[in-house]
């Protein structure tokens, strides 16, 4: 087993370098705190910036892209063992640090594959091909007259050879990254596609996987900081006089608003946060949640922008026989990582070393640097695999306030937060607001569709404020939440179009992405509103997409999905008596236009009497080009699924005009075992196609799917998310 | 007040020295006697994720007293089986590779010790009721049950 050897390979000792790190399998501090050697290139550009292969031909392959629990890290580990043509078995991945790992990017928006995947395919190919010059040249043969096998090259129809190891073990391959290296074809993959089984799991299940939150640095003081008691409240006394008397109470830190209590052991810490009496100011700038639409509506527009222009919308609108109107509003929500966030930070001689189950740690680095007045270069941030992680969540706040901490006292610090911490300051995914309308004309055909979201103003950085550095008062980045204009243009051939987003002076919770960011809302409303265009013109709604589509990768996913849920055209509503009424509803996008096809068909329950919908099954048709690893995929596509069910049904972050109070899993609840779906799914492989993302694409179609299936149940067209069953017996009564 | 507590985790006897016998066990496993397998997650018995057995019962050890686990028979999911000798669950959710980031697992096959110890066969709807109140945001609901099934029938 690959684990196995992992977890003994403590030391890992790459290149010529002689790279010194450690093991993220081993819990053992001791191993992690050891320094990398100052020659390890992190420049994505260089061969050595991704892999290293020591002299026994074992490859260390350096991941700016990390696993937040998507199986990523084997997907990675295949493409490069594929493209290096050595076993998988020799690959080991260090993740996310930013002393030995290229920046990549955030890992976000599904692009770990997309992009990080195939940089490190393009790094890997160059290094085959220096290795089978260098082999040749060894060997006394031409370059034509070698080929690499499990890590060796070898002589064409001979078994003489040599290995990786011989010819590059303990050196740098000191080369640039060669965008033109060939590539493998995939015709002889062995690797890539494969159902490979990910790494971690024989240690997760037997409790010896190393998260986050079980890792633990020598001497290391715990700390919970305490809240505001409104978001925005200003901290005016303190009283810790009963937390002092707490065995293992060590420090009360405060700093402007930002007040952490600090002991030698976890649980002092807790009692003492617990303790602490702390004033706060009166603060209510939060909107009334009963008008939270209106606010949105009513709140300063900074400016319009288009993100579609086919033709003249606006005149076209006139032409119609028909017209058609509506609003969608999608709630606010929380990421709700199952584990709070958590971190370490260690300040030694003017060094910041962190220990974080960041999406980010290079851009975390930089905020750090900015809170606290460092040299990025001064800083390291080291990934640890966390809870799972949908977008930028309460991790990196964890960090700095752990930084912050380690700074005041010296020592490295741990910071775990508790579940009201994480439920009610982690970065939200802001309220969104859309409005739709479309001509027909008497055919049913649509003649003008224009569309606008209401969304935060558009991202200049992304960079998330750091509740530390605005809470201490420290220089902080200003929050923006992401491309969240994006998926808001639709795949259809409609004659004049114009999606635009209005972008808004403020929004009421620090904003940050959460899987699917705008990409859910935005697919949300388009969907739903274009199976109203195909009710109104009387056309199956699966039909009126296929009939309005002209990409033929588009309508092969669509044949596709419709054979796998047994299609049959919906002729108007479902006739049942009863006060269970079944239904099923059809969604389709691609990806931001240009990436991932996928289709969804959903199968709900409506009960007219209790208002409840439950959603049985789910079809997913899907093609994200080639395929690195198809079970990785279906454990995303299950999960994403299951995921925005609950997104859909269920949940919505609750406030006063100070602060959340869906602080708890009672507060805000999720879907659990009972009411989880079927999926049931169809994965289109194309081995010779550019692999696209996976973790977004297929959750973007569901909430459509589902207000499509009450629709055909009982008749009422879902408009707001989630779909509770006082919103359903609202509609129910108007119907 | 400190107190001297004697835990008998997977096994093995631990002495251990605590000032808060109101500490919840979770912490003494996870920090004194440094396990990995219980998770905080909540901190209110709501989610699971650190989930031991006590006397054979699935218990939430995130406020479960640490004073009332002395002397107790304490499983937790290091002493359940290990990566060279699996526990039929465990090899069943690596089977079914029934993880996405794995912090709610713990919980999970706990739970479903819990389930399997008083019900060698449990039908699917049994296994969603039976797990209903463990929670997990990852959406590996559906794995987890095909584990659970599949774990069932490797010890009929």
């Amino acid at each position: 087993m690959l684990m196995e050897k992992i977890s003994r390979r403590e030391f890992l000792k790459t290149s010529g370098a002689l790279v010194v790190t450690f093991s993220i399998a081993s819990p053992l501090a001791e191993a992690a705190t050891k320094r990398a050697g100052p020659a390890k290139t992190v420049a994505g550009d260089q061969v050595d910036g991704f892999i290293a292969i020591d002299a026994k031909g074992n490859v260390t392959l350096y991941s700016g892209k990390v696993d937040l629990g998507t199986g990523v890290r084997t997907a990675l580990a295949q493409i490069a063992a594929e493209e290096l043509s050595v076993p998988l078995e020799k690959v080991e991945v260090v993740q996310g640090d930013t002393a030995l790992t290229p920046d990549q990017g955030i890992t976000w928006g599904s692009l770990s594959i997309q992009a990080g995947g195939m940089q490190i395919r393009q790094a890997c190919a160059t290094a085959r091909e220096a290795l089978l010059a260098q082999g040749a040249e060894k060997l006394g043969v031409s370059r034509s007259g070698v080929y690499a096998k499990d890590g060796r090259v070898m002589v064409l129809g001979s078994e003489k050879g040599i290995s990786y190891g011989q010819l590059v073990g303990g050196k740098n391959f000191q080369m640039k990254v060669d965008a033109k290296a060939p590539l493998k074809p995939p015709s002889a993959y062995t690797i890539v596609g494969q159902p490979v089984k990910r790494f971690e799991i024989p240690d997760i299940v037997t409790g010896r996987f190393t998260y986050m939150h079980d890792f633990k640095v020598k001497g290391m003081l715990h700390a919970r900081v305490v809240r505001p008691a409104a978001m925005k409240a200003n901290l005016l006394s303190v009283d810790d006089s009963a937390a002092k008397k707490v065995p293992g109470y060590v420090a009360t830190v405060r700093k402007g608003n930002f007040l952490a209590m600090v002991a030698k052991n976890e649980w002092a810490a807790i009692r003492c946060a617990d303790g602490v009496k702390a004033q706060w100011s009166d603060w209510q700038g939060l909107p009334d949640k009963a008008k939270l639409w209106d606010y949105v509506r009513q709140t300063k527009v900074v400016s319009d922008e288009d993100f579609q222009k086919v033709g003249d919308s606006g005149a076209a609108m006139k032409t119609g026989a028909r017209m058609l109107t509506a609003t969608y509003d999608f709630a606010i929500h929380t990421h709700g990582s199952q584990g709070p966030s958590c971190a370490i930070a260690d300040h030694k001689n003017g060094k910041l070393t962190v220990w974080t189950a960041s999406q980010a740690t290079h851009l975390l680095r930089k905020q750090l640097g900015n809170m606290l007045g460092m040299k990025a270069d001064d800083i390291r941030c080291i990934y640890l695999g966390g809870s799972g992680c949908y977008g930028r969540n309460g991790h990196e706040d964890a960090a700095a306030d752990a930084a912050l901490l380690t700074r005041e006292l010296g020592k490295p610090v741990r910071v775990q937060w508790s579940r009201a911490d994480e439920h009610g300051w982690d970065p939200k995914g802001p309220p969104t607001l859309l409005e739709h309308r479309a001509a027909l004309d008497a055919g049913g055909k649509v003649v003008a569709w224009e569309s606008m979201v209401f969304i935060p103003n558009r991202p200049k950085g992304f960079e998330v404020t750091l509740v530390a550095a605005d809470l201490a008062g420290l220089p902080k980045d200003t929050a923006f939440p992401g491309n969240i204009h994006a998926s808001l243009a639709i795949p259809y051939a409609f004659p004049n179009i114009k999606a635009t987003a209005r972008w808004l002076a403020e929004t009421p919770f620090k904003p940050s992405w959460i899987r699917t960011p705008g990409r859910m809302q935005n697919t949300y409303a388009n969907e739903c509103f274009m199976d109203e265009c195909a009710t109104a013109a009387g056309v199956d709604p699966l039909e009126y997409r296929r009939r309005n589509l002209k990409d033929p990768r588009g309508l092969e996913l669509l044949d596709r999905l419709a054979r796998l849920a047994n299609w049959t055209p919906r002729k108007g509503l479902a006739k049942a008596s009863g006060d269970i009424v079944k239904g099923r509803g059809v969604s389709y996008t691609k990806y931001e236009l240009v990436r991932t096809y996928v289709g969804a068909v959903a199968d709900v329950e409506v009960n007219r009497k209790t208002g409840t919908v439950r959603v049985e099954r789910v079809y997913m048709a899907h093609d994200c080009g080639q395929i690195i690893n198809p079970d990785g995929i279906k454990n995303q596509l299950e999960g994403g699924v299951v995921q925005t069910v609950s997104r859909t049904l269920i949940e919505d972050l609750k406030f006063d005009r100070s602060r959340v109070t869906s602080l708890d899993w009672k507060s805000y609840p999720i879907l659990t075992f009972p009411d989880v779906p079927d999926v049931v799914l169809d994965l289109i492989d194309r081995p010779t196609e550019r692999p696209w993302g996976v973790g977004e694409p297929g959750t973007a179609v569901v909430p459509s799917a589902i207000s499509n299936a009450i629709y055909d149940a009982v008749g009422i067209r879902m408009r707001s998310v989630p779909f509770t069953p006082d919103k359903v017996l609202a509609a129910l009564r108007t119907a | 007040m400190a107190k001297n507590i004697k835990l008998m985790v997977n096994g093995k006897s631990h002495d251990l020295r605590v000032d808060d016998p109101e500490m919840p066990l979770l912490y003494a496993l996870r920090n004194d006697l440094g396990l990995q397998g219980p998770h905080f997650g909540c901190g209110l018995e709501q989610c699971g994720a650190c989930t031991v057995h006590i006397d054979g019962k699935a218990v939430r050890s995130c406020r479960f007293p640490v004073g009332k686990a002395a002397g107790a028979k304490i499983l937790t999911l290091e002493g359940l089986g290990t990566p060279k000798k699996l526990h039929p669950l465990q090899a069943a959710f690596i089977e079914e590779q029934a993880v996405q980031c794995g912090y709610c697992i713990n919980g999970m096959i706990m739970q479903a010790k819990a389930l399997l110890d008083s019900n060698k066969r449990p039908s699917e709807a049994q296994i969603k009721e039976a797990l209903a109140n463990n929670l997990c945001r990852c959406g590996t609901h559906l794995r987890i049950v095909r584990a659970i099934k599949r774990a069932s029938e490797m010890m009929a």
